[in-house]
């Protein structure tokens, strides 16, 4: 934890942060209009934070003569200096008569300032001293007693009396201004707390993401690297066995023209599989090159159904294109996209029952149906969309695994593989490939039964 | 612990932990009452409307030790030899006992010299006791300060509630642990000044090995204890206060291993 100068042990307590001058030199007001003596309030080190700035009459007359003005000068200055003894309390007096009461303000046992009360006249002065009277041989006498007389007098007592009270005033106003200020340290501290604790927090978050990240790196390199080193020897198990059928290295019986047209098929599906892993981690590493040309989806969509038909065919599956054969061009890679409608193709009729339909259906789109973006106002009405929807009537996909249909090797129903059989890389390829083009894919229902993927792509305008 | 020679005072730093509504106000309140007027200051609490401890409560206790009589007009402003009457203050916090305050707790906590943890004897809040004392922990460390090296006593308050850990238990479970641990019933002032003590002793033992602070406050190490107690205006004797601790003695911890 940093030092942030919390002061919670009032170790560093002054006076001139714990209180407001203002509110002190009110309560100096206050008092001077009570008993008529003048306060005066110091920080330890001897700064004036309050007072009550009036004179009394003889002092005034007393600084209209030079040397008046000397002798109080130093004898104000000695005040200011006198230190009061255990009690907390000293008098000083005047070379007019008149007196001074310093005090100690202390706060939890410590001295951190002094107040200064007077001039006052102690009772038992009666005459002009000749301290002040010898001071100036242009002192008027009678004046000078005039004037004294009007100073107000007090007995010690009264004196004490008046300094106990002004104490325990300060004390309150010191230990809520103590109390004000420890409170507004405390929150300041706890704030900036807080604060580092998060940003520690975040720091360690962003730690493990960033490590995250870097083995989804190296786990898609591997990936690569597995699939291309696995491919070259199955190419050579495909070859030779197709040689081997074809009767190259010379004739076989049935059974092992049979049993090597098995190894033949069995190495494609699993040159297919391996092609599908390198494929999606090129996506995921974002290696896969992706070309942008112009292109027409019908022609993707024409080979797309020449693939097609075979399968449709053996599972009694019928399958349609409808579409309004008027499609904008777009930009994008012809070759990928047929992947992506061929596997999705693949899919319906794979979980279509034998006489249901599939229908691959284009249509050309408005604009964009995410109007969260920015200025769509502005450029909605100019950006065209097609869409090509792949229906089919087979047994759909229940809303809650819509989104996860997408992610590698998931399968609805994992029972389903030995079914419907597929690895479940099929739909995060497919996702990625449409993604790569900008557009998107979603799922919705097909009534009254299946599932409908649809595909939106941009047009080549933009 | 702060030791400041120019003004002559030493400040001794208590904090009273727990979980929320455990009573750890509640001991400061009556820790103010049982002490005297001159040896106390205000008791300062920052609480929210609902009286629920916000930042801390602080009780400061001041008194002087006794050494060598000094002269009249030389207290603060100008110091003299260091170990005339070197006034002792002792600053007993509490941390706000609510979760969410993490923050604040490890603020209060800061330069601690000693620990009470303050649990609530009620069998419902065993799970509460637990987690706030594994908080304690958890914050010292990330002070860099170890649980194992401060000074720590524990209280089981509450006593008087129904549905409270039985006394046998609690007896059982003192004896088992390292830490001494007193009962109080903090609401009526008992337990408290026991707790008070215990804790007081434990730190006083070992800032005295560490520091030699008996020295500096020029007095005998096992005045300090005694010495307190009477400033503090107590009139009860402190071995018996101590004498209530149940389990383990009060062992100061192993000292701090560099």
């Amino acid at each position: 934890m940093q030092d942030i100068g919390l002061d919670l042990e009032g170790a560093r307590v002054r006076l001139e942060e714990l209180v407001d001058r203002a509110a002190l030199g009110e309560l100096c007001q206050s008092f001077y209009a009570l008993f008529g003596i003048p306060v005066r309030i110091y920080s330890s080190d001897g700064a004036l934070l309050a007072d009550t700035s009036s004179e009394h009459e003889v002092c005034a007359y007393v600084n209209s003569i030079a040397a008046g003005r000397a002798a109080c000068g130093a004898t104000v200055g000695s005040v200011k200096l006198t230190e009061p003894d255990e009690t907390g309390m000293a008098v000083h007096p005047c070379f007019t008569g008149n007196a001074y009461r310093i005090l100690t303000i202390e706060y939890e046992g410590r001295r951190i300032g002094r107040v200064i009360l007077g001039p006052f006249l102690p009772v038992e002065v009666q005459e002009v001293p000749s301290s002040f009277l010898e001071l100036d041989p242009s002192i008027d006498p009678e004046r000078a007693k005039r004037l004294l007389v009007r100073v107000p007098r007090a007995k010690p007592e009264t004196i004490s009396r008046i300094a106990k009270h002004l104490r325990s005033a300060l004390d309150l106003i010191l230990f809520s201004g103590h109390k004000t200020l420890l409170t507004s340290q405390m929150h300041l501290a706890s704030v900036r707390e807080s604060y580092r604790e998060l940003e520690e927090k975040g720091k360690k978050l962003q730690e493990a993401f960033d490590k995250l990240k870097e083995l989804d790196r190296l786990k898609s390199n591997f990936l690569a690297t597995v699939s291309h080193e696995l491919r070259t020897p199955l190419t050579s198990i495909i070859g030779y066995s197709e040689m081997l059928t074809e009767g190259i290295a010379g004739p076989m019986s049935t059974e092992q023209n049979e049993f090597v047209k098995t190894i033949h098929e069995k190495g494609n599906q699993l040159l297919g599989l391996i092609q599908s892993l390198l494929d999606l981690s090129k996506l995921e590493s974002g290696t896969m090159s992706v070309r942008r040309e112009p292109i027409r989806v019908e022609d993707v969509l024409g080979e797309v159904m020449k693939t097609l038909i075979p399968s449709a065919r053996k599972k009694n599956v019928q399958l349609k294109l409808d579409g309004d054969g008027n499609l904008p061009e777009i930009r994008g890679d012809a070759e990928r996209l047929r992947q992506v409608f061929t596997n999705l193709g693949d899919n319906a009729i794979k979980f279509t029952r034998d006489g249901g339909t599939v229908t691959l259906r284009t249509r050309t789109l408005g604009r964009d149906d995410d109007d969260d973006e920015d200025g769509f106002a502005l450029l909605a009405p100019a950006r065209k969309m097609i869409e090509v929807s792949v229906m089919d009537t087979g047994i759909g996909i229940p809303v809650a695994e819509r989104d996860k249909v997408f992610d590698a090797f998931y399968q609805v129903d994992s029972s389903s593989t030995r079914e419907f059989g597929g690895t479940g890389l099929g739909l995060s390829i497919v996702k990625r490939l449409v993604e790569s083009h900008d557009g998107k894919i979603r799922i919705e229902d097909n009534k009254p039964r299946g599932a409908v993927f649809v595909v939106t792509l941009p047009t080549a305008q933009e | 612990m702060q030791l400041n020679f120019a003004g002559r005072e030493v400040t001794i730093k208590l904090v009273y932990y727990g979980p929320a509504l455990s009573g750890k106000t509640t001991n400061l309140r009556a820790l103010h009452q049982l002490t005297s007027d001159e040896s106390r200051g205000r008791l300062m609490t920052l609480e929210t409307r609902d009286d629920r401890t916000l930042f801390f409560d602080m009780l400061p206790l001041l008194f002087r030790a006794e050494g060598p009589v000094q002269k009249s007009g030389e207290r603060s402003y100008t110091p003299s030899e260091a170990s005339a009457g070197m006034s002792v203050r002792v600053k007993v916090f509490t941390v706000p006992g609510q979760v969410l305050h993490g923050a604040t707790r490890r603020l209060v906590l800061q330069g601690a010299d000693g620990v009470a943890f303050v649990a609530d004897s009620q069998l419902s809040e065993t799970e509460n006791n637990a987690t706030s004392f594994l908080d304690l922990r958890s914050n010292l460390k990330e002070m860099g300060m170890s649980l194992r090296e401060m000074p720590l006593v524990i209280q089981f308050n509450k006593r008087d509630l129904p549905n409270v850990r039985l006394d046998a238990e609690v007896l059982e479970l003192a004896k088992r642990g390292r830490e001494p641990v007193f009962k109080a019933s903090a609401l009526k002032g008992e337990g408290v000044l026991e707790t008070f003590f215990g804790l007081l002793h434990l730190t006083w033992t070992r800032l005295e090995t560490e520091h030699q602070l008996s020295r500096s406050l020029g007095l005998e190490s096992d005045e300090f204890l005694p010495v307190a107690a009477r400033k503090l205006g107590i009139k009860r004797d402190v071995q018996s206060l101590l004498a209530s601790c149940l389990g383990n003695g009060l062992k100061p911890p192993p000292r701090e291993v560099k």
